[in-house]
């Protein structure tokens, strides 16, 4: 059922999650929920790049391990990341020998995965789904702003790359969480050019989708124990919520961000906050579903969100837009 | 496209936190105001050892010094670290040209020795070195014309 851009799911689980991170995070306020901590951010890899694919490559083998399954059970796999032509997911796929369909949304990947391989399942004809993201901090900060030894200051806008890899197993097999419904976003453009400023970049496309969200489902807010952005940062959230609030849906103290979520922003000197393709994926995999399994959380909506630019856009000049989707996870038995 | 959204851009301007700019003007000054005292103290020991040394050659060689102690945290990773919290007192010095160098050299040296390392390596400090040759074009011409005048 579809109205709108929100689809309904029926049959859709998640089926185990996975998530390995670096050193900092392993340190932030979520780090004893993610299930492999490392110490050594370069991972004894030759640069930067093949660490963030070894941190990919972790995730899923052993969300493959933990769930008992092997390569042949899993039908497909939807990956992404942030590196130029997606490079990170591409030969992480390598290592697999499972069908590969690669993603990229920017930040808000690991939500377009979740919905294509949610879309796929309740076709009927694919059972068992990996979708997964991964990001370095190394490896961002070198493509998009400058060498990690320069000298230089980060604006208070910054935020900072979570180094880590998420993944997440979807099957059709009955199981505790259940992917209920999504909202696919749209390019929401108000014209932000700064680069450093990416909460406020995605903020607009964060509201956007939400407010449709729950014009779309019929839902209120408060239907959700959790609602959670991807990394909108802790000042991009108020963006957000004032602009929410501008088309009538007034989010509570149900609301948080992944992104300011994962570090201490006092101590960790993070700017606003974690960023990246991974920070979303790593979050859910690590803290909400278990939470989820708890029963801390019943329900809980999922807003990954991207800032969609390059280098190139930035330096000529455009605006750069924000794209966010949201998924919606539910407990049910 | 679509225009800019004026009222979001000055709500944006409104609730998104700012430099603190007296903080980090005070931090420039005394860093940038010590690196200075170490190329003077260079300066002055150069100058006393015993030698030959020409006022000019005492000045390349508090350059060089000054360089190579750079090169040397910058490879350490201690200069982003002194960077992060001196802003403009490291970058202005010849040391920060030297970090901005060295940085871009380790970051692009997995990519080859030609095509990474050496065609990235001035990276971020190209433009210092095209505005430094064009303005002394520029400046030499002037010299040039009005030579009489500073005669």
């Amino acid at each position: 059922m579809k109205r709108g851009s929100t689809v309904n799911f029926d049959g859709v689980y998640v089926e185990n999650t996975a998530s390995v991170v670096g050193p900092k995070e392993a340190e932030g306020p979520l780090g004893k929920y993610f299930d492999k901590q490392v110490k050594d951010d370069l991972l004894g890899q030759k640069s930067h790049e093949l660490a963030e694919i070894r941190f990919h490559i972790t995730a899923i083998r052993y969300l493959m391990n933990k769930s008992r399954r092997k390569e042949e059970d899993v039908d497909l796999c939807i990956a992404g990341d942030l590196l130029d032509e997606i490079t990170g997911a591409s030969l992480t796929m390598r290592e697999f020998d499972v069908p590969f369909l690669g993603a990229y949304n920017a930040c808000a990947t690991f939500a377009e995965s979740l919905i294509t391989a949610a879309l796929f399942i309740s076709s009927g004809k694919f059972k068992r789904i990996i979708s997964s993201t991964s990001s370095h901090f190394s490896t961002a900060e070198r493509q998009y702003r400058f060498p990690l030894e320069l000298g230089n200051q980060r604006t208070p806008l910054a935020q900072w790359t979570v180094t880590a890899a998420g993944a997440v197993m979807l099957s059709d097999i009955p199981s505790k969480v259940a992917v209920k419904r999504a909202t696919v976003g749209k390019v929401v453009d108000f014209g932000v050019t700064d680069g450093n400023d990416m909460g406020a970049c995605m903020a607009p496309a964060a509201a956007d989708t939400i407010v449709r969200h729950f014009s779309e489902s019929g839902l209120k807010p408060d239907y959700y124990d959790l609602i959670a952005t991807g990394d909108l940062g802790t000042a991009g959230s108020e963006l957000m919520k004032v602009l929410a609030e501008k088309r009538g849906i007034k989010l509570g103290s149900n609301y948080n961000d992944c992104g300011a979520m994962i570090f201490n922003r006092v101590w960790q000197d993070v700017g606003q906050g974690g960023s990246g393709a991974a920070c979303s994926s790593s979050v859910f995999s690590g803290y909400i579903y278990k939470k989820m399994l708890l029963g801390d959380f019943k329900r809980v909506l999922l807003v990954p969100t991207g800032a969609l630019c390059s280098k190139t856009s930035i330096l000529q000049g455009e605006s750069i837009p924000g794209i966010a989707h949201a998924v919606a996870f539910e407990v049910v038995k | 496209m679509n225009a800019p959204d004026k009222e979001y851009l000055a709500l944006v301007r409104e609730k998104m936190p700012k430099s603190k700019h007296l903080t980090t003007v005070f931090r420039a000054f005394w860093t940038g105001g010590v690196i200075c005292c170490i190329g003077e103290a260079l300066n002055v020991a150069y100058s006393s050892v015993p030698g030959d040394f020409s006022s000019d050659d005492v000045a390349a060689l508090t350059t060089i010094t000054l360089i190579l102690m750079t090169a040397i945290l910058t490879g350490f990773g201690i200069y982003d670290k002194i960077g992060a919290y001196a802003g403009g007192g490291s970058i202005v010095p010849i040391t920060g040209f030297a970090n901005s160098v060295v940085s871009s050299a380790i970051e692009h040296k997995r990519e080859g020795v030609v095509l990474g390392l050496c065609s990235n390596m001035f990276q971020v400090a190209g433009p210092v070195i095209v505005f430094g040759i064009s303005s002394s074009v520029v400046v030499g011409i002037i010299v040039l014309i009005f030579k009489g005048a500073f005669a």
